[in-house]
């Protein structure tokens, strides 16, 4: 059964297991700087191999854009 | 003579801070901040636009951290939990980077500052050894707090943020000066060149803005405006302004040796 994932706010649905890396993959964002906060808590890009998501995870994914 | 700006140990050599926001496109960015001598910009953390083009640039790509100190702030933020978490994430963006701009918003309609939360995330963020350059109300006490907390510049407002409406309380942001052993920022309500050597003539340490440029007709114009003003403010309040004598003309001919007289 898929896991569900709340990306920036929006329900996804991935068939397990799946890895921050992967995510990063599925979501066509591999090589970007980009940061990643899981339930509140940053994941060092070191770890997105073996970080596993689970069921209702709550992820934000973000990038540096132009502001004051 | 050295005359650099120095924040958090760090020495720079431009008083102007710039944000990069509101531009029409990279290119215009790039242009203007060139022009504007920045050392320091400023940029906001946003979520990833999940699906967008894989391929469209990056503002890091633009402005590179290798060439320019990179200053992430927490715009948009409300509450202090929202701003840390932002600069967390900023932190891990940015390869670990410290120094960031702390900004915690009151409402909407005035952008400002909510100095409750601002206090409250500004330990926190100096609790986790960020360096944090915050965005105040031009409140002394405030500043002072803030400060004693152990923020490495103060930045008050001199008007609403992206209003252009210029210094509306000098006093307020002198005796800011006056007490202050951190840098003082005038951040925010800057309109136009002579706003910005204002602030320096007070004897702020250097000025951020965004919209002042970025809302010019000619940008790049308004940059190099902006880069002049800076220093012209900054040069005047070393070299000590003369009195103001308001009762008291005098004339800077001399009064002997005018013709039609009796020698």
């Amino acid at each position: 059964m898929d896991i569900r994932l709340t990306i920036n706010g929006a329900e996804r649905r991935f068939p397990p297991p799946i890895t921050v890396r992967g995510l990063v993959g599925e979501m066509g964002i591999e090589g970007k700087r980009i940061a990643i906060e899981r339930n509140g808590e940053i994941v060092p890009r070191s770890r997105y191999d073996e970080t596993t998501l689970a069921d209702g995870d709550r992820l934000e994914v973000v990038v540096a854009v132009g502001g004051g | 003579m050295d005359d650099s700006l120095v924040i958090a140990g760090k020495a720079y050599d431009s008083r102007l801070l710039v944000g990069t926001g509101k531009y029409r496109d990279f290119a215009e960015t790039r242009a203007a901040i060139e022009a504007s001598g920045a050392r320091i910009v400023t940029v906001a953390i946003r979520r990833v636009n999940i699906g967008q083009d894989a391929d469209q640039p990056n503002l890091l790509d633009v402005l590179p951290p290798s060439r320019y100190t990179i200053l992430p702030n927490t715009a948009g933020c409300y509450t202090a939990e929202d701003a840390v978490r932002t600069l967390r994430l900023a932190r891990e963006l940015l390869d670990g980077h410290a120094l960031v701009k702390l900004e915690v918003l009151g409402d909407a309609h005035t952008l400002f500052p909510n100095m409750p939360e601002t206090l409250a995330a500004a330990k926190t963020l100096v609790a986790e050894g960020f360096q944090v350059m915050v965005y105040c109300s031009d409140d002394p006490i405030m500043a002072s707090m803030l400060e004693d907390i152990g923020c490495v510049a103060v930045m008050p407002l001199a008007s609403l943020i992206g209003s252009g409406m210029g210094i509306l309380n000098p006093w307020n942001l002198q005796i800011i000066r006056d007490r202050a052993r951190v840098p003082v920022l005038v951040d925010a309500g800057i309109g136009t060149a002579s706003d910005a050597a204002v602030a320096m003539e007070l004897g702020c340490d250097a000025v951020l803005m965004n919209t002042a440029i970025a809302a010019a007709r000619d940008p790049v114009r308004m940059a190099r405006a902006m880069k002049l003003a800076v220093e012209a403010g900054r040069e005047a309040w070393l070299a000590g302004r003369m009195a103001k004598k308001p009762y008291e003309a005098r004339p800077s001919s001399p009064s002997e040796g005018l013709i039609g007289k009796p020698a």
